[in-house]
């Protein structure tokens, strides 16, 4: 058999199917465009209530909604709230959905599902617990608005609906909410303006999120967590990169649109590209700081936890960990510098490293050459050098200190050995926090001092204990500020928490990105991104 | 030859049990907690607990390991404590990119190294010998991520030529596939071909020194053909050991490539569920690379006989 072709019908075929391909080009909505993003790691948690990890939180802002949003000011804004009312007594607080809201299935958002969703969050969460012993009752008025009932006024309750984080109270349907607390949800539906694409996720490799074309955004300009949740790309995909010099590669060569925290030592790689911004987008930053056991010997005395603390400087630390001044300051408050409760109570203690008087001190508490177990993990970058720095200083004053080296879980898990050294229990260990969860005294747990139940390190100081509550029960800033100020100076003078100093990571990102909101956490709502 | 085989794939059964009972006991007396991951390191001793018995951790740890030897038997892995995924799916979707580049790093090793051996071998002592070792050294010496950066530098960045990192399955495309595994392959092979090609040499020299070469040769046959017929094949056995090695090996332990070009292979996985304490995971791994080892180690065997008739099972 012979086939003959046909000139005019074949030119004919390909002007079809290239009209059709064109066609097809065209057809393509113009904002057909992905951000690829490299996290600081991989997600592999998915329930934001269960896990206090960075990474479910920033999962949880992506496809979850809160009922309130906080701004750059540290101002408290409706979010899926329409708007709050509160009674003449300040004790009942009647929150109104906005219209619209609509769960990533399609049903519509009720404030059934809100009430379910607050009472579990406020199972795990440390602000909730307290929060719920100060409300006696929560309950559903009709589909658009639901009541909290408070026994005492107290402005906690707004506070911890627009908790940034670690925890945020994020909204779930009631199907969803209704898991108990131990246990973590296993379906991924939210009302925020981001999907999860579930037939696309690789735990601890990649998760997929495509915009949510339902979500009606506010009105108002986004700031961190309130306003407008614009979303105008099509997809955004979340990497991991084990090794942090693949990540900066990928980005020279345009391989990936953003990083989220660039190593300090790399930064140098990007910082002189024209085409890469390098920016801190978190202004508020981390702190990082040292915890004493207070339950066994040397560290059950006062003078002992002074006398470290005067030893170890901050600058010492700073230069280790962070190496270049532009992203790091010294900081004696145990709220942060630069937040609402800053305080510099104890600058000439936590800041500088005084040895002589770290000599003085361990003389006058006649400390016994006992050995400080210095926990010290080695595989995150960010936790590694504050143990060395702290066990050079201890030495010089005159400690006997042995560094244990491990990894971070075994530290986690250490961390809640009360046996004494000698029984493979610890004395000191560090970390860092981010400053969007320490600034106020019950987002930061490092200051909570109720012994045993308190967190590792287990500080018995009452008076802390009664000014948190107090804090919990005053509406009045002024006051407010002045019970931090108290808690500042008992935290320094017991050797609660010792400061380390303050850092920022920056991310980098490709120009072609526009819009990125600077935050505590990592958002990507108002980004655009250029063809070019 | 088949009761043989028949034999060592029974014999696997005892081996991977005994692994697989040394595996879980040595994961539950390592320090660590899955359930204190879950939780963030500022949960309560309360929470924590509460979060153990969801996970089932609280039970008696022989319970625990009579629990997984059950659902083993049934072709169950069980699943990631952390993502709830399971296991054998997140094994499958890492298989991929390591078997990849571990056959790629085979292929490219031994079109390489066994013609360098042989080379070498001929010309003992002289420059192009001392050049083939000298790169050997070199091979064995350079760390493999600094090659790997080296390779990205000049060949990614400078010329353009292959992406940063990254991996696409052969399903999206040949080229795709292909130009994400060619400087990972290029990177790891460089100390295989140094090792391979060592071997290679030192098995001939040792060769060429025996009677029979010496009766070949007096027989009239080139040097070409007392190296190719006479010499290499019966200098193949310890060659193809070390290449069963290298498999093996690169299936599960290239945990540094694989991170430095972003490779979603068994390796970092190992790593990732080792620092997490992802008992599943971790038990499943290593049942899977047991297996592994044993089966290279007998399909080595078996191939044995095929260059060395004087072997017999």
């Amino acid at each position: 058999m012979s086939v003959k072709f046909d000139r005019v019908a074949v030119f004919g075929a390909f002007k079809v199917g290239a009209a059709l391909s064109l066609a097809s080009l065209i057809s393509l909505p113009a904002s057909a465009q992905t951000i690829t993003a490299v996290m600081q790691s991989g997600l592999r948690v998915m329930d934001p209530v269960v896990s206090t990890a960075f990474m479910t939180r920033d999962h949880g802002y992506m496809i979850y909604d809160t009922l309130l949003g906080i701004n750059e000011k540290f101002e408290i804004k409706p979010q899926m709230a329409e708007k709050w009312e509160v009674s003449t007594d300040q004790k009942t607080y009647t929150f109104i959905l906005r219209e619209g809201l609509k769960w990533h299935d399609g049903a519509p958002v009720t404030s059934e599902d809100c009430v379910a969703s607050i009472k579990r969050w406020s199972e795990k969460d440390s602000t909730g617990q307290v929060l719920m012993t100060m409300v006696s009752e929560i309950k559903v008025v009709d589909g658009k608005s639901f009541q909290v009932i408070l026994k005492e006024p107290t402005t906690l309750l707004l506070e911890s609906l627009a908790k940034l984080s670690s925890r945020p109270a994020f909204i779930m349907p009631k199907r969803i909410a209704d898991t108990p607390s131990s246990e973590p949800i296993k379906e991924y539906v939210g009302s925020g303006p981001f999907k999860f694409v579930d037939s696309e996720f690789k735990p601890g490799l990649k998760v997929v999120y495509e915009k949510n074309k339902d979500y009606v955004p506010r009105s108002d300009a986004a700031s961190w967590t309130a306003g407008g949740k614009v979303v105008n790309v099509d997809r955004v995909q979340w990497l991991a990169m084990p090794d942090q010099m693949t990540p900066v590669n990928a980005l020279i060569n345009g391989e990936i649109d953003y990083i989220q925290q660039v190593p300090f030592d790399l930064l140098p790689m990007l910082e002189n590209k024209s085409d890469i911004n390098v920016e801190v987008l978190d202004k508020l930053g981390s702190w990082t700081y040292f915890r004493f056991n207070h339950l066994h010997p040397p560290f059950d005395n006062k003078l002992v936890r002074q006398a470290a603390m005067n030893a170890v400087g901050q600058e010492d630390v700073l230069k280790t960990l962070v190496g270049n001044p532009k992203y790091s300051r010294t900081c004696p408050s145990v709220f942060g510098c630069d937040t609402p409760y800053a305080d510099a109570y104890g600058q000439d203690v936590v800041v500088p490293s005084n040895i002589e008087k770290a000599k003085e001190l361990l003389k006058e508490a006649k400390y016994d050459g006992t050995p400080v177990v210095v926990l010290h993990p080695t595989d995150i970058a960010m936790l590694s050098a504050q143990p060395v720095v702290i066990a050079s200083a201890l030495r010089k004053a005159g400690f006997k200190v042995d560094l244990k080296t491990m990894d971070w879980q075994t530290v986690v898990t250490q961390q809640g050995n009360q046996k004494p050294a000698s029984e493979g229990g610890w004395n000191i260990f560090s970390t860092y926090s981010t400053l969007a969860t320490s600034g106020d005294p019950f987002g930061n747990t490092t200051v909570a001092s109720n012994g045993k139940k308190a967190w590792a390190g287990w500080p018995d100081v009452p008076e802390i204990e009664k000014l948190r509550l107090d804090f919990a029960r005053a509406t009045d800033p002024a006051e407010r500020k002045k019970i931090t100020a108290q808690i500042q100076k008992l935290a320094i003078d017991e050797g609660v928490v010792a400061p380390l100093g303050q850092f920022s990571v920056p991310a980098a990102y490709s120009k072609k990105l526009t819009g990125v909101l600077p935050s505590p956490v990592t958002l990507f709502w108002n980004i655009k991104k250029a063809e070019k | 030859m088949l009761a043989y085989i028949t034999r060592r794939l029974l014999a696997t059964i005892p081996v991977m049990a005994m692994v697989a009972v040394v595996v879980f006991a040595i994961l539950r007396l390592t320090p660590g907690d899955p359930a204190a991951i879950i939780a963030g390191d500022d949960a309560t001793t309360e929470q924590l607990e509460k979060i153990r018995q969801t996970m089932g951790l609280d039970k008696p740890i022989p319970l625990q390991l009579v629990q997984w030897v059950y659902q083993l038997l049934q072709g169950d892995l069980g699943v990631s404590l952390l993502s709830g995924a399971p296991v054998l799916g997140m094994i499958a979707d890492r298989m991929g990119p390591s078997l990849a580049l571990a056959f790629g790093t085979i292929v490219v090793t031994v079109s390489v190294a066994i013609p360098l051996g042989i080379v070498a071998a001929w010309k003992q002592g002289r420059m192009l010998d001392r050049a083939v070792m000298t790169f050997s050294v070199l091979g064995f010496s350079v760390p493999t991520f600094v090659v790997a950066y080296l390779l990205i530098y000049y060949l990614s960045i400078k010329m353009g030529w292959f992406p940063v990192q990254g991996y696409k399955p052969l399903s999206d495309g040949f080229w795709p596939f292909a130009q994400r595994l060619v400087l990972p392959v290029l990177a790891l092979s460089g100390v295989y071909v140094a090792l391979i090609a060592r071997i290679t040499r030192s098995s001939i020299i040792e060769v060429m020194g025996e009677d029979f070469i010496r009766t070949a040769r007096a027989k009239g046959a080139t040097e070409r053909v007392v190296l190719m017929r006479h010499a290499l094949r019966n200098a193949a056995v310890p060659i193809l050991t070390i290449i069963g090695i290298g498999i093996a090996s690169l299936i599960s332990g290239v945990v540094v490539t694989e991170s430095v070009f972003n490779l979603p292979g068994l390796g970092r996985l190992v790593v990732e569920a080792v620092l997490a304490r992802d008992y599943p995971v971790i038990q499943g791994l290593i049942l899977l690379f047991s297996f592994f080892y044993i089966f290279i180690n007998l399909v080595v065997d078996v191939l044995y006989p095929i260059f060395d008739p004087r072997i017999r099972y």
